[in-house]
């Protein structure tokens, strides 16, 4: 038998049903896998062998049984630790959750589970979804699969570089300012971030409630669109679901065609600040679509300048209040409780030594930009930029289906390139911010390698509310034109990790 | 602790000082289950067990809206007579405290369902209007009990438990504005608006309105002004104010306290004070400044609500009739003067009487009794006239015996005298009293001819045509018969006898 772990979910499950594989055997192969690779990937902060065997024995019985299953049962999946699996160990990278294993399931693992499929661990991120690099993990960076010495994008690091290291066939991401999409572009795979209110949050450690999104990270598009209509829909114990069907994203996975579909190509994301190797793949992406039938027009959005600021008023407001019930006082770390501290000294010195740099930067921001006095000019302006930034968006799709742009404005950085300047870190999520402040639907599909450091580019789709279908549409159209060109996805180009050469 | 020197007598604090006072009243909804989660809301269950990873605030948790909740604030709101928004959110108030599961509630701030509202209250036959400037939702949180200090408070504790079973219970919020009422009034003026606003809640059915289990509480702004200056005076919050009689005492304490603290030259702290029920004091609670900023921002996880207009009004069509409006038709049809319905409310006798009506009592008959023999003893007994044993159904009998004729009002009175004493039912009274009127044509003939017999003067001025004369006879009847007979048959007899 072929390499199990090169596989796609699509396939994987289609081994399955022809009874050619099992899913404890593909599911130790890639337990195999992670033992091989992740001393140098580091892209698991848990690893959950025996749980994950336990399903996937399941599913085997259910299958010998001749039970209907769910498309994907039985495929193995990386789970990004901001979300809860019951019992099993979830720190949202921060030492603060060190050692809590929550009582519940998040609405997502709920679905997964329900779907068969098989929940290996929980991949490494920054510290509550804050940075774009995993270098703020509070239990160290997860490395670039395409090149160790590189960040794999964040926050969610480790779900995108378990899949380009073959760990997984499948992730779970969540996306609060691109924490899917800037990995998977990184990484040379597909993140999409859903609409928001599209996948359910209940379950999801809050950075900011407002923005924040789980969706799917796979190695090719109809991966991603199968992932994501198992854990998608309407989930009412989350307010901001939205009850309507979920949008037809296998279909459009499937079609991928783009024939008479109106494009639009975002002019202020490019140009200065942007690598000429992004930018070149990125044209050469948008002319490709042009051939395929696509109709290509350049649209406006001028308030998306001030989506950066804007971003970093709400995100960190939230951040603040979203993460005061960090206190010691009911789960995770407790430092100093020596039956003389009071319950606020306990409080604040766990806080101190729980929470990293990043997060007390983000929650004195936000702190201060929610105080009275303040709040008017900060979080209150935020919010209108926010609502106009929207209104360009809404502009803009009266116009065109779709909007395009390079996914970040470089490639992947080396480690410790961009750590101490916040403001250079910031820039990553310039393409990715605004689909978070409108809410709409929005993904990153490899591209091509950059000329001058042969690193992946990842190409931006973003789709109206509820389009998440022309997402997968416009992602399959250029993956299968693409894959003529390279005999296969931009994955199959990665270099083999030196363990295992 | 506050001594009693520390306070001015109540007149001279008033003679000197206007008070200025606002009520905050937390209610506790009955909803079933909890405004966010669906924890059952049951009082007195063992500690943390109607918990959920909802209301325990546990990472990844989100709330939805109780619909009901909502339902009995706009309830509330229109009983207020408050306009209710077409579009409010919640909001976050942000604070640390160890029973907060978030270290923040989630509450509403500018936005709130319910606003700009009035009611009504009498005291002492007066009425006075009340203005309302909002209701709104939040959640309760939960319930420290600190251990190993002497006072039960915080302060001196060795430890504290918390019991999560309360956090998330709904709450509606009821402020008042600023109460304007003349200043000897005011303390019972906020009493009346607290029981006025238990009715209101019950009959609503939204609460249970327990104060002693704290499902209302109420707390009172107090601040002083000198007579005649219009600068407002620093204000406290009295708070565990868990009774009418409290609400009183502790604002009339408060007057008194801030009077005796400003005419020394002191300064009244901003601060939350605590109301003893035992000691009849209030003592120093939190200090609180304007600076308190707890970061209100709306609530990211939820959903705005927007009341349709529709609902609203199919609410406010199932709302009981407002307390005002329902006076004033009972007063039409009763027939009684402005001044009896004075008496009637402030004897607190409209609900008897309404009861009792309703038992086929003509409305003076009832007035007669409740603010009469019963009113009396309740007065003797320092009780309120819904505490005797007896009630509407034995006021019913009673008079139901005297349009039947078999009492008249003054033994009527001796039975209800012997109903209050426990001699048993009106029936058993008159039996062991001997009281019923003497019906028999028999004993009342033959005490009409001794009447004859004794009064020959009066017998000679009836047949010298002067037949109003027959009145001494007929008290003399009466009297033989010690009160026991029916006067207008003694008459009827009488006259018969002598040929009137």
């Amino acid at each position: 038998m072929s390499d199990l772990t090169r596989k796609t979910a699509a396939e994987l499950a289609e081994l399955m049903t022809s009874k050619q594989a099992s899913s404890v055997e593909i599911t130790q192969a890639h337990l195999d896998r992670i033992a091989a690779v992740d001393g140098d990937v580091h892209a698991f902060l848990h690893v959950d062998t025996e749980g994950a065997l336990a399903q996937a024995k399941a599913v085997d019985t259910k299958r010998a049984a001749g039970e209907q299953l769910a498309p994907l049962a039985g495929v193995p999946l990386a789970l990004k630790d901001v979300l809860t699996q019951e019992g099993v160990p979830t720190t949202a990278g921060s030492k603060i959750l060190e050692g809590w294993k929550p009582p519940y399931d998040s609405t997502v693992v709920k679905r997964l589970k329900a779907a068969g499929i098989v929940i290996l661990g929980k991949t490494n991120m920054d510290e509550f979804a804050m940075g774009s690099s995993t270098e703020n993990s509070a239990y160290g960076t997860t490395h670039n699969p395409w090149d160790l010495g590189r960040i794999p994008g964040g926050s969610g690091g480790g779900s995108s570089a378990a899949i380009s290291a073959y760990e997984a066939p499948l992730a779970i991401g969540t996306d609060t300012g691109g924490s899917i999409r800037q990995p998977g572009a990184f990484t040379g795979t597909v993140g999409v971030k859903p609409t928001y209110g599209g996948t359910s949050r209940y379950g999801l450690i809050a950075l900011a409630s407002s923005l924040d999104t789980p969706g799917p990270c796979a190695r090719t598009t109809l991966d991603a669109a199968l992932l994501h209509e198992a854990i998608a829909g309407y989930d009412p114990m989350d307010s901001t679901s939205i009850n309507q069907p979920v949008p037809a994203v296998v279909e459009a996975a499937r079609n991928g065609d783009v024939a008479g579909l109106r494009i639009g190509v975002v002019k202020e994301l490019g140009g200065e600040g942007y690598q000429p190797g992004v930018e070149a793949r990125f044209h050469e992406a948008v002319e490709l679509l042009t051939k395929l039938g696509a109709e290509v027009v350049e649209v406006s959005c001028p308030h998306f300048e001030y989506a950066l600021p804007a971003y970093y008023l709400i995100l960190p407001s939230e951040a603040s209040s979203n993460l005061a019930k960090f206190d010691a006082m009911r789960y995770g770390l407790r430092v100093g409780d020596n039956g003389e501290n009071s319950a606020e000294k306990v409080t604040s010195l766990t806080r101190e030594a729980g929470f990293g740099a990043e997060v007390k930067r983000r929650i004195i921001l936000g702190t201060h930009a929610l105080s009275s006095g303040y709040y008017d000019a900060y979080y209150g302006q935020a919010q209108k930029v926010r609502t106009l930034i929207a209104r360009d968006f809404a502009k803009a799709y009266e116009q065109v289906d779709v909007l395009v742009s390079p996914a970040t404005p470089t490639t992947a950085f080396a480690i410790g390139d961009r750590i101490d300047d916040p403001i250079a870190m910031y820039k990553n999520d310039l393409c990715t911010i605004p689909s978070n402040l409108a809410g709409n639907a929005a993904a990153s599909f490899p591209c091509g390698l950059a000329d001058e450091d042969g690193l992946p580019v990842g190409f931006h789709v973003m789709a109206p509310v509820m389009r998440d279908d022309l997402c997968y549409q416009v992602g399959a159209a250029l993956e299968s034109a693409l894959a003529e060109q390279w005999g296969g996805v931009l994955m199959t180009k990665a270099p083999e990790l030196e363990v295992t050469r | 602790m506050t001594v009693a020197a520390d306070v001015l007598e109540i007149d001279d604090a008033l003679a000197q000082y206007d008070p200025v006072m606002g009520l905050e009243v937390h209610v506790e909804l009955n909803t079933k289950s909890k405004m966010f989660c669906g924890c059952p809301t049951e009082f007195g269950a063992p500690p943390n067990t109607q918990t959920c990873p909802v209301c325990l605030g546990l990472p990844g948790a989100l709330p939805v809206v109780n619909a009901r909740g909502v339902e009995s604030a706009i309830k509330i709101g229109l009983a207020l007579n408050c306009e209710i928004a077409e579009w409010c959110r919640f909001a976050r108030k942000n604070y640390f405290y160890p029973d907060m599961p978030k270290n923040f509630q989630t509450s509403q701030y500018d936005e709130p369902i319910a606003f700009n509202g009035w009611t009504e209250v009498v005291v002492d036959g007066e009425t006075y209007r009340i203005e309302i400037e909002r209701a709104h939702m939040e959640e309760d949180t939960g319930k420290s009990t600190h251990i190993g200090g002497a006072t039960g408070r915080i302060h001196g504790a060795s430890h504290s438990l918390v019991d999560y079973n309360r956090a998330g219970i709904p709450l509606i919020e009821i402020v008042t504005k600023t109460i304007e009422v003349p200043p000897a009034k005011a303390a019972a003026v906020a009493r009346a608006y607290v029981s006025m606003l238990r009715d209101l809640l019950l009959s609503l059915d939204v609460s249970d309105v327990r104060m002693d289990q704290g499902s209302l509480r109420c707390d009172a702004n107090v601040s002083l002004k000198p007579k005649g200056s219009s600068t407002l005076g620093t204000r406290t919050e009295t708070k565990n104010v868990n009774s009418f009689r409290s609400v009183e005492r502790a604002i009339t304490y408060e007057i008194t306290r801030q009077a005796a603290v400003l005419s020394s030259g002191g300064k009244v702290l901003q601060e939350t004070r605590h109301w003893h029920e035992d000691t009849g004091v209030t003592t120093s609670g939190r200090e609180k400044s304007d600076a308190d900023d707890y970061r209100y921002f709306p609530e990211p996880d939820l959903v705005p609500v927007a009341p349709s207009r529709e609902w609203v009004e199919e609410l406010r069509a199932t709302l009981p009739e407002a307390p005002s409006v329902r006076r004033a038709r009972l007063q039409e049809s009763w027939g009684f003067t402005d001044l009896e319905m004075r008496d009637v409310i402030n004897g607190n006798a409209l609900e008897p009487i309404v009861a009792t009506v309703e038992l086929g009592v003509p409305a003076a008959a009832a007035k007669k009794w409740w603010l009469g023999e019963l009113a009396r003893f309740a007065n003797e007994q320092g009780l309120e006239l819904d505490a005797l044993s007896v009630g509407p159904t034995e006021v019913a009998e009673v008079q139901k015996l005297v349009d039947d004729g078999t009492l008249n009002d003054k033994l009527a009175r001796q039975v209800f005298e012997g109903l209050l004493a426990g001699e048993g039912t009106p029936a058993e009274v008159i039996e062991k009293r001997g009281l019923a009127l003497v019906s028999d044509d028999g004993p009342l003939l033959e005490a009409i001819d001794r009447a004859i017999a004794a009064n020959p003067d009066v017998v000679e001025k009836v047949n010298s045509g002067k037949p109003a004369a027959a009145g001494a006879l007929i008290g003399a009847v009466m009297k033989d018969m010690r009160g026991q007979a029916d006067a207008a048959k003694v008459r009827q007899l009488l006259n018969d006898k002598l040929g009137i």
